[in-house]
């Protein structure tokens, strides 16, 4: 195995901003990615993550700001020089040339002596385990080896990061677990800086080290997987990654205590947060659902009347609609055999686990 | 995200493609823009004092033979169109209303007259169809009478209508099959069917597909000046801008009045065209069934079909059949077959025409060449790069199709006639490389249309995947990008350089010394003597093989090129 293991670098965002015209894209994004890391690009369609991520390989228009890879300013480089490996959507294999032919594409443009190219050409194929298909065209191949070509041809040429766009979308379910696995692990031995763009929170979740939510051209918030699920900064966050009930309201002063009041009128007591309009976050399945005329543990801050209103059973859980003076909140009961069920239309208690909640300001 | 779409070249990279880009509009610029506008100038200027006027136009119209002319062109295209329309219609209702076994007889009576110049078998229809013509001579003695099928204008009309009318035929097939099924069954299930359901479903959108093909059969009618010229019509518009300027000479006004009536009709004809195919969206928003019900036909309807089909068939290739028969004829008049048969014309020509043969290899070639490099540079610059005005570039290109022939040959000797070259004595008017350069220019839209759909088979990702592995722009290129519209170019390259080969009416404006002459102008000049029909329809025999390959040749390529890629480029959009 000849292929890269040269120090990972990072790669540091400057207020980086980009127009398409009258439209600003991305608007002053600054990030910080460690050597070696696992990172992803996290966002709903038209957040800017894939024009980001572009922007690191030198495509689409020209950014404002900085882009560092090291130490380097790689902003202004054209993306031919700029030695940053990236995987495309649609892999983007050159249907003309054999499976051989494309890895060592790079390789040529490197003017590399021919006997070179041939050593790493075979490592990079051994690397991916298509070693037998070298001869084939792209169109011979099924996605999966597409997707592990497309990777050979990118990190055959040893760049400095590596870049994938929606590597696994064009997959269907089962593969795209497998891929990712394969990925995760190609990634841990060549030790190469990754960022990994995807809309799918789950792919984000299971595969990387950091991930940075972006909306509207717009970083929301940066950290692991369940730092952000637990201390969503926003409600686009919160609402982003996993199920989430989202209290609109106001933080006041009540004999001493903060009271979070919700637009609808709905009173919760919090542990000492400054006032002013804020929103309050919690998990479904950190909330306790009982029969309103079950005997209550304690007089806690969170004990809620309402009615259940729908029901699903998702196998593990049972997912309960529950209207809480004009609240619809989801609450997640663990199933198991003989638990009672709640009806509709059966009035229930809900107690909301205090710590969990999460406080989220405009 | 991955569905926007923008011009991706970042501008600190552009200044080479703008480079690229600013030479291309210049050389259309000097050889399509220049020589027009000072047409159009000439025309509405004094010849003596040279200040602005209308004299000349009211010379035009004040003119009987030019009145008689305006009319004759009129009348020749319009009635040209209604005769195409009467071949096309039953061909195109035929193959998409009922299950006909004849569709591949139809598809060829598609090609088959396209591959002809309609120039080259104009003397031989003459003969087979003219007053003293083989069809008359059997008329008059089996039934005691003749018509008149070739005299003047009636001559003009059948040639152009036979060839033109596979315009019509592919156009309006091509909007019945996008008809899809759903719309015909809606009306049915509402209520609507027979002639009802024709006037009110099928009729209207199928329209626009036939707009789009007479209003071209009008225009290359309009604007044609090889078939009135061997038929020897000569009081029609664009022979008599010929013949003013080749006789008279460049200074008379008439020829460029002339020029400028036909760019107008030109414009006008093409701007319906453009509007019919814009409107033609929405018969193919529908994806799915596609096509009109088909249904079976009985014993005596299918014989009505045959019948009519292989009829159209025969007078179809009557000019083919014709032009071979007077190739290979010693002597051919009143007479149904010529006397006897014989290869001498074949030897002559291969004696003597050897020039004209290699000139058009030479031209044609050229011609092809650059117009394939412009098709790709314009196609990329469109395409792949941000320049402001882009777009103008495109149409700047295409509007050499609102040129007719005649037109950029008058304006090119108007424009470069005092353009000297360095080291010889000769003006560039008159140097062989204008026939190359007006060749090219004409055939541009071809090619460039060929390369533009090459290149939006090609997915922007394949060059970014290049230029990501340290490819330079112009290495990905030339590596990537070439490579995989090396189809769609070789077709564009075959269908510039197979009709350049037979163009006339622009070429036999610049020839200016029978050395430099290609094909088109020897099969002219050899057809204007009756001694030298012979020979010259041997030749025109030499011009159909050409075509005839490079038709047929453009369509296996696009063929090819369409199977072997299309299952990579298939999910590349997402």
């Amino acid at each position: 195995m000849s292929l890269s293991h040269s120090e990972p670098v990072g790669i540091r965002i400057e207020n980086l901003g980009i127009s398409f015209g009258d439209t600003e894209v991305l608007k002053g994004v600054d990030l910080d990615i460690l050597p070696g890391e696992f990172f992803a690009f996290l966002g709903p369609s038209g957040s800017g993550k894939s024009t980001l991520l572009r922007a690191i390989a030198g495509f689409g228009p020209e950014p404002t700001g900085r882009i560092l890879i090291g130490d380097k300013d790689i902003a202004h480089l054209l993306p031919w020089q700029r030695n940053v490996g990236m995987v495309f959507q649609n892999y983007a294999l050159w249907p003309h040339m054999s499976v051989w032919r494309n890895v060592a594409f790079g390789l040529e443009e490197r003017k590399m002596a021919k006997d070179e190219i041939r050593q790493r050409v075979d490592d990079a194929l051994d690397l991916v385990g298509l070693k037998h298909l070298a001869e084939r065209r792209p169109s011979q191949l099924s996605g999966g080896q597409q997707q592990r070509i497309a990777l050979a041809r990118t990190v055959v040429v040893e760049p400095r990061v590596l870049l994938l766009d929606e590597p696994l979308s064009n997959l269907d379910a089962n593969l795209r677990v497998q891929m990712r696995r394969e990925l995760l692990e190609l990634q841990r031995e060549l030790g190469l800086t990754t960022i990994f763009v995807t809309h799918d929170q789950e792919e984000a979740n299971t595969t990387s080290d950091r991930i940075a939510v972006l909306d509207q051209g717009v970083i929301q918030q940066v950290g692991s997987p369940i730092d952000l699920y637990d201390k969503p900064v926003n409600r686009f966050v919160a609402s982003f990654l996993g199920t989430a009930n989202i209290l609109d309201g106001l933080i006041k002063h009540e004999s001493g205590d903060s009271v979070f009041v919700s637009d609808k009128g709905l009173m919760l007591r919090l542990d000492g947060e400054n006032d002013g309009s804020a929103s309050l976050v919690f998990r479904p399945q950190n909330a306790f659902i009982q029969h309103s005329g079950d005997a209550t543990n304690s007089s806690d801050n969170s004990q809620l009347q309402g009615t259940v209103v729908e029901k699903e059973f998702l196998g593990s859980i049972v997912r309960y609609m529950v209207n809480v003076q004009g609240h619809q909140f989801l609450i997640d009961d663990i199933h198991r055999r003989g638990n009672p069920e709640f009806i509709e239309d059966s009035k229930v208690k809900l107690s909301i686990d205090a710590d969990s909640q999460v406080v989220v300001r405009y | 995200m991955t569905t926007i779409t923008w011009s991706r070249v970042i501008p600190r990279t552009q200044w080479r493609t703008t480079l690229v880009a600013l030479a291309i509009a210049l050389f259309l610029a000097t050889f399509l823009l220049v020589p027009v506008a000072k047409v159009i100038f000439v025309a509405f200027q004094d010849p003596n004092s040279g200040a602005f006027t209308l004299i000349n136009f009211k010379d035009f119209f004040t003119t009987s033979l030019f009145q008689e002319s305006f009319w004759n062109s009129f009348y020749v295209a319009s009635i040209s169109v209604i005769v195409a329309t009467i071949i096309a219609l039953p061909l195109a209702y035929f193959t998409t209303r009922f299950n006909f076994g004849g569709a591949i007889l139809i598809q060829t009576l598609g090609i088959v007259p396209l591959i002809m110049p309609p120039f080259v078998g104009a003397v031989a229809m003459l003969l087979l169809f003219g007053e003293n013509g083989s069809f008359n001579l059997l008329m008059d003695e089996w039934f005691g009478f003749t018509i008149p099928l070739m005299d003047g204008l009636n001559g003009v009309i059948f040639v152009q209508s036979i060839h033109y009318f596979p315009f019509i035929l592919i156009n309006l097939s091509a909007s019945l099959n996008n008809i899809d099924r759903s719309m015909e069954e809606a009306a049915l299930s509402l209520g609507a069917s027979g002639m009802r359901l024709f006037r009110r479903i099928v009729f209207p959108l199928s329209m626009p597909g036939y707009v789009a093909g007479a209003s071209l059969v009008f225009l290359k009618v309009f604007d044609d000046l090889g078939t009135p010229l061997l038929l020897n019509v000569n009081n029609m518009l664009a022979p008599q801008a010929y013949l003013r300027i080749s006789s008279i000479g460049i200074s008379d006004p008439m020829g460029y009045v002339i020029s400028v009536i036909l760019v107008v009709f030109s414009l006008f004809t093409m701007w319906i065209s453009f509007l019919a195919l814009r409107k033609k969206d929405y018969a193919t928003v529908q994806k799915g069934g596609g096509g009109l019900m088909k249904r079976d036909l009985k014993f005596w309807e299918k014989l009505g079909c045959y019948s009519i089909v292989l009829l159209i068939l025969a007078v179809v290739l009557s000019p083919h059949l014709g032009l071979a028969l007077l190739s290979f004829g010693t002597i051919w008049s009143y007479s149904v077959l010529p006397d006897g048969y014989t290869f001498d014309h074949y030897i002559e020509i291969f004696n003597s025409a050897g020039p004209f043969i290699s000139n058009t290899l030479l031209y044609a070639g050229l011609a092809g060449l650059i117009d394939v490099i412009l098709g790709i540079a314009i196609a990329y610059v469109v395409l792949r790069t941000g320049i402001r005005g882009r777009k103008w570039l495109d149409q700047l290109a295409m509007a050499s199709l609102a040129v007719p022939g005649v037109v950029l040959g008058i304006g090119y000797l108007r424009s470069f006639h005092q353009t000297e070259l360095p080291f010889t004595d000769t003006s560039l008017a008159s140097f062989w490389l204008i026939i190359v350069i007006a060749l090219s220019i004409r055939r541009l839209p071809y090619a460039l249309r060929a390369c533009v759909a090459a290149l939006q088979q090609v997915s922007e990702s394949l060059e970014e995947a290049a230029e990501n592995l340290g490819a330079s722009k112009w290495h990905s290129v030339r590596r990537i990008v070439i490579p995989l519209m090396t189809g769609g170019i070789l077709a564009g390259f075959i269908t510039s350089f197979a009709t350049a080969a037979v163009e006339l009416s622009a070429t036999i404006m610049l020839v200016s010394a029978e050395a430099d002459a290609p094909l088109a102008y020897g099969i002219y000049v050899f057809m204007q003597s009756a001694a030298g029909r012979g020979p010259g329809a041997a030749l025109g025999m030499f011009a159909v093989v050409i075509v005839a390959l490079g038709t047929y040749f453009s369509h296996r390529i696009i063929e090819r090129t369409r199977h072997e890629y299309v299952t990579q480029t298939e999910g590349d959009f997402k």
